[in-house]
């Protein structure tokens, strides 16, 4: 007993320290005042002063924050459609078709989708002169196309796994199948679509090659800024940068954790409440 | 208008006319022909995968049928929406909606009705307090046992005051006391509200319990609509005689009709039997004879002469129920026969007047015992 845990104790950090290991070094290396990246000159803020006066750099965080918003957001209205009609159309013509292309761009390379794009985007501006040029509007819809098949998985598997006959029931009660759409399904799969939005936001933030692929002047994001940035050696204000990120990612995901624990305590709060009240005898009767 | 008022004296207000489902090829409902009255509380009575659902789907307007049509109050609901039918529907997994408060699933149906905030309100509350949940107005489905959101799901349907509610197994969730007292909730508030119920229902027991009438269905096919006293005292096929309840079955041919009696011969029962018979039958038309075990009187000494049916055997199993007691009766030509006996007297194991191994005489008569056509594959 005491061997094997102390066994399974070893792994397990050796397994932590393989995934933080190179993040926390990065992040030490961000206080280093010498400009060189492997020698430790000693502590210094220097580099994230320098980084929020580097325009270049702010400009670059602030339109891939643009992009990915916006590339969201659209990526789930269309992906919720279409995993509406996944899930609720039945079987139509051609449906296996359809659900195998949704899911293509999952496993499709992103140097083909990126490729293609660009192949796209270039053909379409001698056919009809739209778009004029490729900058932050091409990567933006690279992008919903992408990101859009992920929301689609997502909010088709919360669509087959909700009971139907609670649409039934509404439909039933008088309304028309849109409102049934607006007042039961979409509240019902909404946590699906914004975990989907979440999705195709960080898919977004994080993408180099589609970018790299549709992109034009005036487009440059923060993955490609940093990526060339780093072809010429890497920079401590670089690992500031880095710094941040993964600073604002951590506090996200532990703030989403402590609110999904505390809804969830209320929960089986409530149940047991609900439990209690149906076992003992009714107030109402006495 | 006037055809309106017609109708309303019409006796009949569901009609359903031929109705045939296929899913493919297969048949869910076949040929269904139901006539329902006004206020009546009709039960759907089958086995699993008998059609019951599909059926109760197409009058409420979620499956079309394949041929045939449904008239409701003289109105032909071929074609009509869910939305728009004067129909609600009590759904077998209740099917609340989770993101509402109790209140709200209340009064989603009231929503698209012509009433201000205030009669919404008023309405909602009535049917809270209908079904006892005032004081759980402001809970979400989740924060509720299953007897109450059971009555969530029953008031819920009822909000719209539907000329017909649909109930698809309304009491399967709950466990057998709280059904009991359900039952008559039920039962109650149909009598109060005059509103036609369709409860479908597997359980035999609750159908009796419960119905005006019962259809008892079989793959599809309706087998014998009528009373509960009908559909037990005078079963038309040995498929409902056998499935409402416990009967004894002997088989055999008609040897002679006189006045309304068969006199059968039936070599399982080692003698002629005789029976009333409510069906058009023949000389040498193959039959079945059916007693219930509670109609048979068990006795050790011979019967008087006087009875026609009478059979002799050995009991080989005595079953003590408190109120009643069953015996198993072996007859000379090996068949088994159940004979149920209301315990009216009080008496200690040593008294008991059968007791295991006895030779012992059946009798039955022939009023009590009912002539069954045999059975259409
Ligand atoms: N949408 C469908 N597609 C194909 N077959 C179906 C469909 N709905 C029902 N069936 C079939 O029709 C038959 C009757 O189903 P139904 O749900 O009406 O049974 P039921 O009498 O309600 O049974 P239970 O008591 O188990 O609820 C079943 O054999 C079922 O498999
Ligand atoms: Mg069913």
């Amino acid at each position: 007993m005491q061997k094997r845990s102390v066994f399974i104790l070893s792994v397990l950090c050796f397994g932590f320290a393989f995934l933080y290991v190179p993040i926390l070094i990065m992040m030490a290396y961000s206080f280093n005042a010498s400009r060189l990246a492997t020698v430790w000159g000693g502590f210094s803020t220097e580099w994230y002063g320098k980084l929020l006066q580097n325009d270049q750099v702010i400009d670059a965080a602030l339109l891939s924050l643009r992009i990915a918003v916006v590339s969201a957001t659209f990526a789930t209205i269309l992906g919720t459609l279409a995993g509406l009609t996944l899930a609720r159309l039945g079987r139509f013509k051609g449906r296996t078709l359809f659900s195998g292309m949704i899911s293509a761009p999952l496993i499709m390379p992103d140097v083909i989708t990126g490729l293609s794009l660009l192949m796209l985007f270039v053909s379409l501006e001698t056919l009809i002169g739209w778009p004029s040029g490729r900058g932050a509007n091409t990567v933006t819809l690279a992008h919903i196309t992408f990101s859009m098949a992920y929301v689609a998985i997502i909010v088709q598997s919360r669509l087959t796994s909700m009971d139907q006959s609670v649409e039934e029931a509404a439909m039933d009660l008088g309304s028309t199948p849109l409102r049934v759409l607006w007042d039961i399904t979409l509240p019902i799969i909404a946590p699906a679509m914004i975990s989907g939005w979440l999705l195709a936001f960080t898919l977004s933030l994080d993408d180099l090659v589609i970018a790299s692929f549709t992109s034009g002047p005036g487009g440059t994001t923060l993955p490609m800024l940093i990526f060339s940035k780093v072809k010429l050696g890497v920079t401590p204000d670089i690992n500031a940068l880095a710094t941040i990120i993964v600073c604002i990612v951590t506090l996200g995901v532990v703030l989403a954790g402590i609110l999904m624990m505390r809804s969830e305590r209320q929960r089986q709060l409530d149940e047991q409440r609900a439990q209690a009240e149906a076992a003992a005898p009714q107030p109402g009767i006495a | 208008m006037a055809e309106n008022s017609d109708t309303k004296t019409d006796p009949v207000f569901i009609r359903i006319e031929n109705v045939t489902k296929k899913f493919g090829s297969f048949t869910a409902v076949d040929n269904v022909s139901l006539d329902i009255g006004r206020g009546e509380l009709f039960a759907l009575l089958g086995g699993s995968g008998c059609g019951k659902t599909t059926l109760l789907r197409m009058l409420a307007g979620f499956e079309a049928p394949t041929s045939g049509r449904i008239m409701i109050d003289g109105q032909d609901m071929t074609g009509v929406a869910p939305f728009d039918r004067p129909v609600n529907m009590m759904f077998q997994s209740y099917a609340l909606f989770p993101h509402m408060s109790v209140e709200k699933n209340v009064g989603y149906g009231l929503k698209h009705e012509n009433m201000t905030d205030a009669q919404r309100k008023d309405r909602v509350r009535e049917l809270l307090d209908m079904v006892q949940l005032t004081q759980f107005a402001a809970r979400k489905p989740h924060q509720l046992s299953g007897g109450q959101r059971q009555r969530v799901a029953l008031a819920r349907a009822l909000a719209k005051s539907p000329k017909v509610l649909l109930l698809d197994e309304p009491l399967g969730a709950l466990d057998k006391k709280l059904r009991e007292q359900t039952q008559f909730e039920l039962m109650n508030i149909q009598d109060r509200l005059g509103i036609t119920f369709i409860v479908v229902t597997h359980d035999q027991e609750e159908a009796m319990t419960l119905a005006d009438r019962i259809a008892i269905m079989d793959r599809g096919v309706i087998r014998q609509v009528g009373t509960p006293t009908d559909i037990y005292e005078f079963p038309n096929s040995r498929f409902t005689a056998d499935f409402i309840g416990s009967i004894n079955l002997f088989d055999g041919t008609v040897a002679a009709i006189k006045a309304g009696k068969a006199r059968i011969t039936a070599p399982a029962a080692g003698c002629a039997l005789e029976a009333d018979t409510r069906y058009g039958l023949s000389t040498g038309d193959k039959v079945s004879v059916a007693v219930r075990p509670e109609k048979i009187t068990i006795s050790r000494g011979k019967p008087r002469s006087t009875a026609v049916n009478a059979v002799q055997g050995e009991v080989l199993d005595l079953g003590y129920f408190g109120k009643d007691s069953l015996y198993r009766v072996k007859l000379a030509s090996g068949a088994l026969v159940r004979v149920s006996k209301v315990n009216d007297q009080r008496l200690s194991e040593a008294d008991r007047q059968v007791d295991w191994e006895d030779k012992v005489w059946l009798s039955w008569d022939a009023r009590s015992a009912i002539v069954l056509p045999e059975e259409r594959p």
